[in-house]
């Protein structure tokens, strides 16, 4: 048995540090943002905690196997040994307290991290209205009036305040560099609150599956300085036709890897009237392509 | 006259499908053909498809889920082709209404026709024996049961030639399952396959349910039965709490499919997220009640193999019991994504993280089983340590998604794939499979190969690894999953070394076949002559192998936890139990029923799919015959006499017990 236990452990060792070979500046490994920064953390400190008791189990459970074979003659063979209290207790208590330590995180950081929650900043947060539609994004700047589809602006070092819906089906808003994810519903509003700390393009996309174009539902995401931010405002303003309710409509039907597109000005109150479904996506043509 | 059935519905233009079908058809004419030549329809129909006998019907349940485990395999291989090429922008070779189908398919399959049928066929032919009775509560209602799996699963197939099967995921999340966004039959295929053999694990859920609490032999107490009977108990009482609400649920949707109601629609009131509580109260016990009996299975296996008894048996019960309550209670962590503020995903962050404390316990003990033993590394407890190694890890990836903020960012990502396949394949195969090799010798006689049995745990053990690791990094780069191609090229690499772990699964898939074959074919040497080829510790190896149709001629006097090896230790052997006096046995006669019902099953569902009306009427009322019938069946038992059973021990009846 010795041999293959030996390649057995040695493969398994080599392929559990696959995850750390990932390259680390994409995606949940190379956060660039507050919000990211934290999650990194709690998944790199519980990976820890949990670790310190794994890896003594999976070993143990190896060394236990290979000591007490029954090919080996020192070892001891103890035929009616089932039960010890002491060892009952501490096969309880271990997992018990690290339950307790990991429990405490979950709840305290449940409330810091909740996507509702306000980015605490010197900066006044932008306000970003979502829209995912079959399968496009539409984010509305609700302050300066301008539209955007399948690229999101930000400026950096400004908190982000999104609020989200849905045209149609399910999706998932995720940008993995700037953190959590929340789900956009038809009918329903959601909140996230995002921040990017450099400047730099962002992949996001769905992260909740939608229907035959959803693989192409990537959209990039542009931390830029702000005076950036306010001359692609601008210039957004100047450019394309308005999002008004016949734009909207056309919009609305299905399509696939869209190219982004800007619009200048959107109708009052679109977000509104799209998460209460005053206005409904023409569905019937969803599967269509 | 047929409804939505056209000849369109056959997709001739698809050549992977037509393909597909092909082989699939000529396979089962060739079977067919080769029963027919061989003229052994007579003795299936007597001996196995109407057989109410739970050995059997066990047996049947596990070839099912072998067979549909190649099915559903055929879906992951092609997947993993497909992301293995679709890189860039490359398309690969599955276009998205193909694809979306395909990953549908193969998690629809895997949990509800692989996983349950082995689970529930291991429970099957396993429980009775060890409780020391002669058979189920139901005997008939167990026939039924499988019958309606089998139905499920033939609607399932016939989605692949006719029409389509669901492009919506294997848990049809409205509002993309309605009826606005899924117009095709795919949805109505899956919901309708679901709900009858949704119906049939009900109905099995609640046969074992009643044999463990009702039928044990005398003497044995709640705490002397055997740790893989509690954790039946546990998945049993799981699937009578939980299956009623997916078929409620189920309903749900289809009222709104099929007569225009808005209960998870986006407009007239409906509310899809009710569908996501509900699935997910019916989805998060499923789980359990798949990995519990497989828990059992490796208790049972550790013990054996050890030599010693299970280390810690009130421990075990105990979080046995504490998990399938808990299972309850953490449903939303599914959804943490979806808004429900941080009191709610704290409170189910922590019921989460709470059921990961008896399950620790459980491998604690496990380990210390081990301690002291004189371990014979024979093929169950190869799959045994490779769970124990495996399993861990699964289990603290699963912590991890507990904390909502982690969830946050690895939701639907491939390192939640990665985490259920961790905890799938690496619990529930494993656990199956560890639970046929060491069975196999009680069902058939004879032992299987050691060596390709070796051979398929280590293609198993290894492809895992292969497989699921580069899934969780890619998780970490940001992949997500249903996915049918990607941008990023350098997530190429690591979706290659996934696919060369998929090969090498399915190089232990096609070893397990070679297997059987291999181990058929030279029965002659490996039969097991004493019914104990293991030096077991409970009572289904204190009778021959295979055992007869009474199972226990006499029942076993029952005084401690590990009834048989208590037995052997006071010096008697398997001989002695069976040595008579002998008196007549009441079985209970093979019953055509659950056939019949399934045949209409399929026709009413079929039916219903293709909104053939007068189909549907038809199978109605032919089900309801059948029951009817079944009501007012009167020979329902059959006498097998106190010389029979004696011949079968062969001794002689003595004349007075006979009389």
């Amino acid at each position: 048995m010795r041999p293959r236990i030996e390649i057995v452990i040695r493969g398994v060792v080599l392929i559990m540090l696959a995850p750390l070979l990932a390259s680390c500046d994409e995606g949940v490994l190379g956060p660039d943002g507050p919000i990211g920064q934290a999650e990194l953390t709690i998944l790199y400190n519980a990976t820890a905690i949990m670790l310190a008791v794994i890896i003594p189990v999976m070993l143990l459970t190896m060394g236990f196997a290979w000591w007490f074979r029954a090919g080996n003659g020192r070892a001891r063979y103890l035929p009616n040994w089932e039960y010890s209290g002491r060892i009952e207790m501490i096969v309880w208590s271990i997992p018990a307290l690290v339950i307790v330590f990991l429990g405490g995180i979950a709840w305290i950081s449940s409330h810091d991290l909740d996507p509702p929650r306000a980015i605490e900043s010197a900066t006044a947060p932008l306000d970003v209205e979502v829209v995912s539609l079959d399968w496009k994004w539409l984010f509305i700047y609700p302050n300066d009036g301008v539209a955007s589809v399948n690229r999101l602006v930000v400026p950096v070092g400004t908190p982000v305040r999104f609020r989200l819906t849905s045209a149609s089906v399910m999706n998932s808003f995720f940008v993995p560099q700037l953190g959590s994810q929340i789900y956009t519903m038809p009918g329903m509003t959601t909140q996230l609150n995002l921040q990017a700390d450099r400047p730099g393009v962002y992949k996001g996309f769905s992260a909740q599956f939608s229907g035959d174009g959803f693989s192409d539902m990537w959209f990039d995401v542009a931390a830029v300085p702000a005076g950036q931010f306010t001359a692609w405002v601008e210039t957004a303003k100047t450019q394309g036709q308005a999002l008004d309710a016949a734009a909207y409509g056309e919009l609305a039907r299905p399509s696939k890897a869209l190219p982004p597109i800007t619009y200048p000005s959107v109708a009052p109150g679109l977000f509104e009237t799209i998460s209460s479904r005053r206005v409904s996506a023409d569905a019937s043509s969803h599967q269509e392509h | 006259m047929l409804g939505k059935l056209t000849w369109a519905a056959i997709p001739f233009d698809q050549p992977i499908v037509m393909g597909a079908s092909g082989v699939v058809g000529l396979a089962i004419a060739a079977i067919l053909g080769f029963v027919t030549v061989k003229g052994w329809w007579p003795y299936l129909w007597r001996e196995w498809i109407t057989s109410v006998d739970h050995k059997r019907i066990g047996v049947m349940y596990f070839l099912l889920g072998l067979v549909m485990l190649v099915r559903g395999f055929s879906d992951a291989i092609m997947m993993r082709t497909q992301l293995a090429l679709a890189a860039g922008g490359a398309q690969g070779y599955l276009p998205p209404e193909h694809y979306d189908q395909i990953f549908s398919a193969h998690g629809t399959i895997m949990i509800f026709f692989v996983a349950m049928p082995f689970v529930i066929g291991l429970m099957n032919f396993v429980v009775p024996l060890q409780l020391g009775v002669r058979d189920v509560a139901f005997p008939v209602l167990n026939n039924v049961s499988f019958w309606l799996t089998a139905a499920g699963v033939l609607l399932v197939n016939l989605s692949l030639f006719v029409g389509e099967f669901a492009r919506t995921g294997w848990l049809a999340y409205p509002p993309l399952s309605e009826l606005a966004y899924s117009p095709g039959v795919g949805v109505d295929y899956y919901l309708w396959s679901l709900q009858i053999s949704g119906l049939g694990t009900l109905l099995s859920g609640i046969n074992l349910t009643t044999t463990i609490l009702k039928l044990r032999a005398p003497g044995m107490g709640y705490m002397r039965m055997p740790v893989f009977c509690w954790t039946a108990l546990a998945s049993n009482l799981l699937v009578v709490a939980a299956f009623p609400v997916m078929t409620a649920t189920f309903a749900m949707l289809l009222l709104d499919r099929y007569c225009g109601f808005h209960f998870f629609t986006n407009d007239a009131g409906g509310n899809p997220m009710m569908y996501i509580n509900l699935i997910w109260i019916w989805g998060h016990p499923e789980v359990y009640i798949l990995i519990l009996p497989a828990f059992g299975m490796f208790s049972e296996v550790v013990a054996t193999f050890s030599g010693k008894p299970l280390f810690g048996y009130r421990s075990m019960v105990m979080a046995t019991m504490v998990i399938c309550m808990l299972s309850f209670v953490v449903w939303l962590h599914h959804f943490f994504t979806m808004g429900a503020g941080a009191n709610v995903n704290g409170f189910f962050g922590i019921m989460t993280m709470i059921i990961a404390v008896p399950t620790g316990v459980k491998v604690f003990n496990w380990l210390f089983t081990l301690y002291g033993g004189r371990i014979r590394f024979s093929v169950p407890i190869h799959w045994t340590l490779g769970f124990m190694v495996t399993f861990v890890i699964g289990g603290m990836t699963g912590v991890l998604m507990a904390i909502p903020p982690a969830d946050f960012v690895l939701h639907n990502s491939l390192f939640l794939i990665a985490h259920f396949h961790n905890t799938a394949i690496g619990g529930v195969v494993f656990g199956a499979m560890a639970g046929y090799t060491y069975w196999f010798p009680k069902a058939f006689g004879f032992k299987l190969d050691e060596r390709l049995g070796k051979a398929v745990f280590w293609c198993w053990f290894i492809g895992f690894y292969l497989a699921f690791m580069p899934l969780y990094a890619l998780g970490l780069m940001g992949a997500t999953r249903r996915m049918q191609h990607y941008s990023d090229p350098h997530w190429q690499p690591l979706m290659l070394v996934a696919f060369s772990g998929a090969i090498l699964i399915l190089l232990g898939i096609g070893l397990t076949v070679v297997q059987l074959v291999v181990s058929i074919r030279t029965r002659e040497r490996r039969r097991d002559l004493t019914g104990d080829p293991w030096n077991g510790r409970t009572l289904e190896w204190s009778m021959p192998s295979p055992p007869p149709a009474w199972n226990f001629a006499l029942l076993p006097p029952v005084e401690t936890t590990d009834a048989y090896w208590a037995i052997k230790q006071q010096g008697h052997d398997s001989a002695q139990l069976t040595a008579g006096p002998y008196v007549p046995v009441h079985v209970p006669r093979s019953n055509p029923t659950g056939f019949f019902l399934s045949f209409l099953a399929v026709v009413l569902g079929f039916a219903l799919i293709w909104h053939i009306w007068w189909m549907a009427i038809a199978g109605l009322f032919g089900s309801l015959a059948v029951g009817l019938v079944q009501a007012w069946r009167t020979d329902a038992e059959t006498v097998i006499s106190a010389e029979e059973v004696a011949a079968f021990y062969g001794k002689q009846a003595p004349e007075e017990i006979a009389a």
